[in-house]
């Protein structure tokens, strides 16, 4: 089934499957977010595992010294933003899935983006001033 | 109202485990796992901007035997997704679908990411030893 072409598995006209973008009126948006934060994160969480493994048992002053500097600090702010991104990408879709209930659907949906963005933000501001301050 | 006293298809209980179904469920758990994950480092960042007594509350946190078993929890859970994420990714470019493939590539996620994280837990140990 996976090799079959779309022509032959749907009735709907080209142009209608354009103008609808299927179910969802997204298309494959989210499909293609998600895949392309994955691949980002790939070598930037191994990249944060590393260092956190280099940064083990270090005090305040040298974990501020290594967040401060500039490579590092960019770093940390493209994994937050990938990591919160793909993380609210995911829970939608588990969201989507499990809970039937609408109001409990769209109210969680609401509770996990909002909350993506509060905590993001709030991470980025963290990096940003210990890149400023420290 | 839609009608929500329909029939359901049968439920996940009465399928027979299989490697297969059981990987793509913890794909998705340690998914989860991982959102609390990032809240953890959120949380750890903000705490360092706040300023030394804020860091060294949440250092004394994750130091614990808890925050340690969490933190040992969150790095088996980002290995695991990470490499059956790389599964998923090939199965987007129609990759290892036989049934062969799929067992093989399955056990192999899970003996690599526990031995990734088992050697992430020895590295750190062993940096701290050096200090």
């Amino acid at each position: 089934m996976i090799n079959t072409p779309h022509e032959q598995r749907r009735l709907q006209s080209k142009l209608g499957r354009v103008r609808g973008l299927g179910s969802t009126r997204e298309g494959v948006h989210h499909w293609w977010a998600q895949r392309m934060s994955a691949v980002a994160l790939l070598p930037l969480s191994l990249w944060f595992v590393f260092s956190v493994i280099s940064l083990t048992g270090s005090d305040y002053n040298s974990f501020i010294a290594w967040a401060g500097e500039f490579g590092n600090s960019v770093f940390l702010v493209l994994l937050v933003v990938t990591m919160f991104h793909h993380a609210q990408l995911g829970l939608q879709v588990v969201i989507e899935d499990y809970v039937h209930s609408e109001v409990w659907k769209v109210g969680l949906l609401l509770f996990v983006k909002y909350g993506a963005v509060v905590f993001g933000f709030s991470a980025i501001f963290a990096i940003f001033k210990i890149s400023i301050s420290g | 109202m839609p009608d929500t006293n329909r029939p359901l298809s049968p439920h996940l209980q009465v399928y027979r485990p299989q490697i297969t179904s059981i990987l793509s469920i913890t794909h998705r758990l340690t998914g989860v796992v991982l959102a609390f994950a990032a809240l953890l480092l959120a949380y750890w960042l903000a705490s360092a901007a706040y300023g030394p007594e804020a860091f060294e509350r949440a250092q004394a946190l994750l130091e614990s035997w808890f925050g340690r078993l969490v933190l040992f929890g969150f790095t088996f859970a980002l290995f695991y997704h990470m490499c059956n994420g790389i599964r998923h990714i090939g199965w987007d470019m129609l990759l290892g679908f036989d049934m062969k493939t799929l067992t093989f590539t399955g056990i192999l996620v899970v003996l690599v990411s526990s031995a990734l994280t088992v050697v992430t837990w020895l590295m750190a140990y062993g940096h701290v030893d050096k200090l």
